[in-house]
């Protein structure tokens, strides 16, 4: 019986384990190594820099996403020196100065996140691990922004939030390598309240109807509190699942109990169909306790007023931005993203614009992509007016289309006027859906960082990723 | 030379695995031109081939098709996480309980389910994932942090490792190894070549063969006095367990459980993965997995800057044209290309990718061997002497 019957050795076998053995375990130093060959993270070492755009391709917020994307290219393009320059030129202050950013030209990588952290995670690692972005930016949903955010921050690159309005994004799940321009439920609740005041007087009563998940609740919460301050009586919160579809068994119900105001907090489709089937129950004709029956859909968008069409005419709700503000900053990038694709921006375009300008200058006044330069070039040490709080602190900078904006150091949410807007009753076109009733002043909307909406969570300190 | 993929031998086994072993652990160097060789995406090829290899036990062998089983994907990570959370970040606690609780849920589902068969059977599995996602969505938020997923924080017990890494990532960490990059890809490449093994083994096992008689026609097998619920319920439990595992090594990997994982597109998705590979073949299921991964991840980031390097060459009109009808194939296309190369292998190569390998090497080495190696049942009879 020899044992070499098979024709190879226990040597040979033992020698190629060896080398295959050894191959395996180097095979990691041989792509790893690059990494450390700089402070941080991705560090652009040629002419060009990336930056990553992570939005809804596909999905529920398909819509919102191309819009961000339109955004970003035309922020490249004038990052890069072409086109007019939108609001390179109102931006105040600035160190851009349209040649790329640090001498460097901005090159772009998209991923599609499809409203699903899991997925929204997987491109936004591509597009770190492979394509080599050294900021990821976008999104459209607060469970992705939530997500991508502690991705960004576990390996070192900065994130500048899109479209998210829940509190938690810069409240219990802030981060320190995470910034937000959009404004949050809170703001909104603080903006509405006087307003629905002095539209449906102190003696109401609320129905909410509420989209079943975080950032529904915080939605809810801050707009009960709020109107509750006022004098409002909450009649029933009802939680409703996400995507329904078919709402008449909730919108039933609100008919006999006796509440005269109906909240929507709902968004997107759920939004359009909710809203569009309680019109069509007649709420809005009806006469309760003596009063017009209302509805107040606290966060609005461009995108689901044209998905309601009629029905939106009238109602009551908050916004970030909108077009046709007449301020420098508005107008030249409305008059940027209308030459390009012949239609106004919407205002997740002009958050996510916004966000790809602010991330390049702060690298421009760092002199550094690295995500702790950037982060340190956000704290400044300004402050906004009237506003008489400690935390009222950071980078301050005004031309973007919001008027005078602070970049709060405590918690990297950004602090400026919030719209309240209304549904036409006679629009023009189908852009004109909406008109701005109020701008509210910043220090109404104005909260300290350890409200117990948004305490729990700590920035922690900032990742380099090396 | 590619007899390995038709005869079911000890010997032609361990030549599979052995290449199977050195094609995965050669990953990051043959994946390079494919624009691949990246840890996240290697890491989703190693964890969606442990799912789909999984998958294939239930459906390959014993036909019953589940379309549920993202649901004990979804139970799997939950536990990492709550293992995470609670035990610390060390790995092989998380994935031993993440497979025992799948396990356990899946002998749940899998007890009530597979009192029917056929489309009875699928229906209840979608009914119960379908369930199980909504409740992790939003009823159970207190467990499961409902949309905005499951993380681990600063402030959890980690009875084990808690108190010494006030400041360290919250990555998983095996006995100082960062469960992150190229090595979490290793730790998935380990785990999906010793599962993969035991793949085989059940394959030929007397067991696999019972399954496969379950499939070929039950009712012959209850006339002969045999109760075959418990074989299928006991490959029912195994593959939850694949699943669990792979749900396991998702928040290894990256530490997030998100109930979107449990949705019924992601059960669909593996069901697809299976059947592009080709069903009831050992390496199929992975393929197919690999597959859509890569067009997951890959199609979808090409944008028109993509493509306009790629035809670049053409002139000036062509190039215009070329982009725009390849644009609609990448970038949020890519369920477009997907979709046509499900249907081309559907109708063209019902045995999925792996009979197209078969059919190719037989059309190369195959003329001889064809004569002397007689084929196993009659769906692949050589004819055409």
């Amino acid at each position: 019986m020899s044992i070499s019957k098979t024709g190879t050795s226990r040597r040979t076998i033992l020698k190629g384990g060896a080398i295959l053995g050894g191959t395996a375990l180097a095979a990691p130093h041989l792509f790893i190594r690059r990494a450390y060959a700089a402070d941080y993270l991705n560090a652009p070492t040629g002419s060009t820099v990336t930056f990553g755009f992570n939005v809804p391709q596909t999905g529920p917020y398909a819509d919102e996403g191309a819009d961000e994307l339109r955004a970003y290219q035309l922020a490249v393009e004038h990052l890069n020196g072409e086109g007019d320059g939108g609001m390179l030129n109102t931006m105040k202050p600035t160190a851009l100065k349209g040649n790329g950013v640090l001498g460097k030209k901005v090159e772009f990588v998209t991923g599609d996140t499809q409203t699903k952290s899991d997925a929204a995670r997987a491109s936004a690692k591509r597009m770190i691990e492979k394509d080599g972005a050294v900021m990821i930016t976008g999104g459209s949903s607060s469970g992705v922004a939530v997500a991508v955010q502690s991705l960004c921050q576990e390996m070192g690159v900065i994130f500048m939030a899109g479209l998210t309005h829940s509190n938690d994004t810069t409240g219990k799940d802030k981060r320190a390598n995470g910034f937000r321009h959009f404004f949050d439920a809170y703001m909104s609740a603080a903006a509405l309240a006087p307003v629905l005041k002095s539209e449906y007087g102190t003696d109401r009563k609320a129905y909410h109807l509420t989209a079943d998940y975080t950032w529904g609740w915080t939605q809810e919460e801050s707009i009960k509190a709020a109107t509750e301050n006022m004098g409002w009586e909450t009649v029933a919160t009802v939680r409703t699942p996400l995507g329904a579809g078919d709402f008449s068994q909730y919108i039933t119900p609100v008919l006999n109990s006796g509440a005269d105001v109906l909240i929507l907090n709902h968004y997107g489709k759920d939004m359009v169909n909710s809203l569009t089937q309680a019109v069509q129950f007649g709420l809005r004709d009806k006469q309760v306790n003596g009063k017009q029956f209302e509805m107040v859909v606290p966060l609005y968008s461009e995108l689901m007023a044209q998905g309601a069409g009629e029905n939106v005419k009238g109602i009551l709700g908050s916004a970030n931005w909108d077009w046709k503000l007449q301020n420098a900053g508005t107008q030249a990038f409305v008059k940027s993203f209308g030459q390009k694709y012949g239609q106004p921006p919407s205002q997740a375009a002009q958050t996510c614009y916004v966000q790809a300008l602010l991330y390049a200058d702060a690298a421009e006044r760092a002199g550094s992509f690295a995500p702790c330069a950037i982060v340190d070039a956000f704290q400044g040490s300004d402050s906004l007016d009237g506003i008489d709080s400690a935390s009222n602190k950071g980078f301050v900078f005004d031309g973007m289309g919001n008027g005078q904006t602070l970049y709060r150091a405590a918690d990297h949410q950004c602090f400026k006027p919030v719209l309240v807007v209304r549904g036409k009753e006679s629009p023009k076109d189908k852009y004109d859906l909406l008109e701005v009733v109020d701008e509210v002043p910043a220090k109404d909307v104005w909260y300290e960082p350890d409200n117990p909406m948004f305490a729990g969570g700590e920035l922690g300190e900032c990742n380099n990723g090396v | 030379m590619m007899n390995f993929l038709d005869k079911d031998n000890l010997q032609s086994d361990i030549v599979l695995i052995v290449i199977f072993t050195i094609a995965i652990l050669t990953m990051p160097i043959w994946l390079q031109p494919f624009g691949a060789a990246y840890p996240d995406l290697m890491q989703k090829f190693a964890i969606f081939g442990i799912f789909a290899t999984g998958f294939n036990i239930l459906f390959g062998l014993t036909g019953y098709l589940s379309f549920g089983h993202a649901a004990f994907l979804g139970v799997g990570s939950y536990t990492a996480v709550w293992s995470f959370k609670l035990l610390g970040m060390n790995p092989l606690p998380a994935l031993v309980l993440a497979v025992i609780a799948a396990g356990i849920f899946a002998l749940a589902i899998g007890y009530l389910s597979l009192r029917r068969t056929g489309i009875y059977f699928s229906i209840l599995t979608l009914a119960f994932a379908q369930m199980s996602y909504n409740l992790a969505y939003s009823v159970l938020t207190p467990i499961t942090n409902g949309e905005t997923g499951l993380r681990v924080l600063r402030s959890d017990p980690r009875i084990f490792d808690g108190n010494g890494s006030e400041t360290g990532p919250l990555v998983a960490n095996l006995f100082g190894i960062e469960m992150t990059g190229l090595s979490g890809f290793y730790f998935c490449a380990v785990v999906l070549i010793l599962v993969s093994w035991f793949a085989i083994m059940i394959f030929r096992s007397p067991f696999g063969l019972m399954l496969k008689a379950v499939k070929t026609n039950q009712n012959r097998m209850g006339y002969t006095g045999l109760n075959t619920r418990p074989y299928a319920l006991a490959a029912f439990i195994i593959s939850g367990m694949y699943a669990g595992l792979a749900g396991a090594l998702m928040c290894i990997t990256d530490p997030l459980a998100g109930a979107e994982r449990m949705q019924w597109t992601a059960s669909g998705e593996v069901v697809l993965m299976t059947i592009l590979g080709g069903a009831g073949t050992l390496m199929g299921p992975m393929l197919g997995a690999g597959l859509i991964k890569y067009f997951e991840n890959i199609f979808s980031s090409f944008n028109e800057s993509t493509l306009e390097s790629v035809f670049h060459f053409l002139p000036e009109g062509m190039r215009e044209a070329a982009i725009s009808v390849a644009g609609l194939f990448v970038g949020e296309g890519w369920h477009l290309t997907l979709g046509l190369m499900f249907m081309i292998v559907v109708i063209f190569l019902p045995g999925g990718i792996i009979e197209g390998l078969r059919r190719l090497a037989k059309a190369v080495f195959g003329r001889k061997r064809a004569d002397d190696t007689p084929q196993r049942g009659g769906d692949t009879a050589p004819t055409g002497h």
